[in-house]
């Protein structure tokens, strides 16, 4: 496939929906440390490969499986931030869950972004349960799901990438290598030099990508979707980044690592590189810049006081949806 | 009405499924032109093609997991797992994916799944061809436990499954598929989940059990009836969720009761059917209680005689009834 070539446009939308997920994800960080809400899972150091990704799929065609740093890829799927704020208070209107999930466990089927859970890797086999039911039923779609690095190692990812490759799924598998599965290191993980690597054992095609690089994410996502809707199978990307938060609001990452690590990782953040990308390319002016801040800061606000004041759920809806129709 | 024996009442419901809606299909190691290891998925290959009657690589957690995501998109999986001793590494599949979707999304999505498992011993199976696994399962909410008693059972209650709109662990007695038979309708006909079943009915005696022990606790019945002992079965048919109606009435209509599982006693299914009754029917009980189950070993050995001291048989039912009833 050809160098994709992207419009100044179609740059500037990528821009503006990182810069989104990274200005909600600090106000979440606020209203953590503030006493409002009690959990964050961050995307901080993410949001490049996660919007590059997604605006390389059919987000009126194809499902999503994200893991719970993915915020760039659902609000590029149609998650609107008054309803990312919703989850973030456990707010009755959340449609992820209606606040019966943690932050970050991710679910809109309108907007085809599959449900998942906390044991990660268990949204690896439904990738391609869906791909298979897409292929079934001759619907022109992919299935996309991420996963941090730590994930791989787990018996899921190895099922579900050896289906979807006998089984031809047209299936993408995106591993956002962050470099840290909580405290642990990459290469405590994993022996292999490169999780691309491991598409070799399922005979899938791989691809190592910089995820602070755009345009490189985008291209191995446009490359892997051609791929899947020829009939070529299932691809495997890593996209390597470096994760800027803790791993939650609850963790304390200098336990682990040194300030002047994560000071070194900011200071080449893919955000900020993409940023000074566009300037020099003359795509983003200043001007154009302290617009979008001022108005992704008032959906912000907007949001955030929307969500605040939102009723919880009853407590009398418990034991609501246990199961669907009665009497079947 | 054709006599039909329990799995070949598993295949007829299968392919009248399958012919129903085509959004049902099957998956499974060696379920394709193998026809499955037990013969449940015989021809179905060759009627519905490769799409349709899906070989998986062996990896269990796969077939629950892939049936899932299928299940999510919309269609009907039927995920056989080739015994319910290998359901292991699906478990966190099944318990914290297919149970909890529903309930997770605030009833946004849904997933439809059917997995059968052939479960129980009595087959020479050994410690992992025997086992009873149902009381994993049996404290999930969002999921059903099925696991019926006969041939006839069979066909509405698999059909229920498929058709139901939550996810389903449908247990099959391997014992069972060829040793029941009965006559079976060949039109289309099913049997509600979640409700037990008066299988006989007596009035010294009440026997509440499910699956295989249901025929072992019929014929047990049989023989006391000639002594003038006469005893009510109730066959749960639904493991998870249990019908309590149908226990508390059976219960009390007898006051003495004997619940009967092939699981190992401790923590099994019917110490939840005790619970219900001691709740629910203390007053009316003439006897404590009486529980028949294996003994608390891991599992079914290999060597007949361990085998046979192990299973539940009609003789030991017997036993038990005329104990109770002596009380």
């Amino acid at each position: 496939m050809d160098k994709v070539i992207l419009s100044n446009e179609e740059q500037l939308e990528m821009y503006e929906e990182m810069l989104l997920a990274r200005r909600i994800d600090e106000r979440m960080w606020l209203l953590n440390r503030s006493g409002n809400i009690p959990f964050v899972v961050s995307c901080q150091g993410q949001e490049v490969m996660q919007v590059a990704a997604s605006a390389a799929l059919d987000k009126n065609a194809d499902y999503i499986l994200p893991y719970y740093r993915d915020l760039g890829v659902v609000l590029h799927f149609g998650m609107t931030v008054k309803e990312v704020f919703l989850q973030a208070y456990a707010k009755a209107e959340d449609p992820n869950s209606g606040g019966r999930q943690m932050p970050g466990h991710f679910g809109q089927k309108k907007n085809r972004i599959v449900t998942g859970s906390s044991p990660v890797t268990t949204q690896v086999p439904h990738a391609a349960g869906i791909a298979l039911a897409a292929k079934m039923e001759g619907k022109s779609l992919v299935s996309f799901v991420t996963m941090g690095e730590g994930s791989t190692n787990q018996g899921d990812f190895h099922e579900g990438l050896n289906f979807a490759g006998v089984h031809k799924l047209p299936a993408i598998f995106m591993v956002e290598n962050n470099k840290y599965a909580i405290s642990v290191p990459l290469h405590k993980q994993v022996a292999c030099e490169n999780i691309a690597d491991r598409a070799i054992g399922y005979g899938i095609h791989g691809v190592k990508v910089d995820g602070n690089d755009a345009h490189a994410v985008y291209q191995a996502v446009k490359e892997a979707r051609e791929r899947a809707l020829n009939g070529d199978g299932p691809t495997l990307i890593e996209a390597v980044s470096y994760r800027l938060t803790p791993h939650s609001s609850d963790d304390d990452d200098m336990t682990y690592r040194t300030k002047e690590e994560v000071d070194q990782q900011k200071s080449i953040d893919g955000l900020l590189q993409y940023r000074d990308k566009l300037i020099s390319d003359g795509i983003l002016t200043q001007e154009k810049e302290k617009e979008m801040e001022e108005k992704i800061k008032q959906v912000i606000n907007e949001a955030t006081e929307y969500a605040e004041k939102a009723p919880s759920a009853d407590p009398g809806t418990l034991g609501d949806y246990v199961y669907g129709k009665e009497g079947q | 009405m054709a006599v039909l024996n329990y799995i070949q009442a598993i295949t007829q419901a299968l392919k009248e499924e399958m012919e129903r809606d085509g959004k049902v299909f099957v998956l499974g190691e060696d379920v394709g032109p193998r026809g499955g290891v037990f013969r449940a998925t015989d021809g179905l290959y060759e009627q519905f093609g490769e799409a349709r009657v899906l070989d998986t690589p062996l990896a269990e957690s796969a077939i629950a997991g892939v049936g899932i995501g299928a299940a999510m998109y919309g269609m009907r999986p039927v995920a056989e797992m080739q015994f319910a001793d290998f359901i292991m590494p699906a478990v966190n599949q099944i318990i914290s994916e297919a149970a909890k979707i529903r309930y997770r999304s605030n009833n946004d999505w849904s997933c439809p799944i059917t997995i059968r498992a052939p479960y129980g011993g009595g087959v020479h199976g050994g410690l992992y061809h025997s086992q009873s696994i149902e009381a994993i399962f049996a404290n999930q909410p969002g999921l059903k436990v099925v696991m019926p008693s006969s041939p006839y059972d069979v066909k509405g209650l698999l059909k229920s499954s498929i058709r139901d709109e939550d996810p389903v662990l449908f247990l099959e007695h391997k014992r069972a598929y060829r040793l029941l038979k009965e006559e079976v309708p060949e039109e289309d006909y099913t049997i509600p989940i979640g409700k037990a079943s008066v299988k006989r009915e007596g009035n010294d005696v009440t026997v509440i059990t499910y699956g295989l022990c249901v025929h072992f606790a019929k014929q047990a019945a049989e023989k006391l009836e000639q002594e003038g002992i006469s005893t009510e079965i109730l066959d749960l048919r639904t493991v998870y969720p249990l019908d309590q109606e149908a226990i508390i009435q059976a219960a009390s209509k007898t006051g003495k009761v004997l619940l009967i599982t092939e699981d190992n006693k401790e923590g099994s299914i019917i110490g939840e059917v005790a619970a219900i009754i001691s709740e629910h029917c203390l007053f009316d009980l003439d006897a404590p209680i009486k529980r028949l189950a294996a003994p608390d070993v891991p599992a079914m050995p290999f060597a007949s005689p361990l085998e046979k001291a192990f299973m539940m048989n009609a003789d030991k039912i017997e036993g038990a009834i005329r104990e109770l009833a002596e009380f």
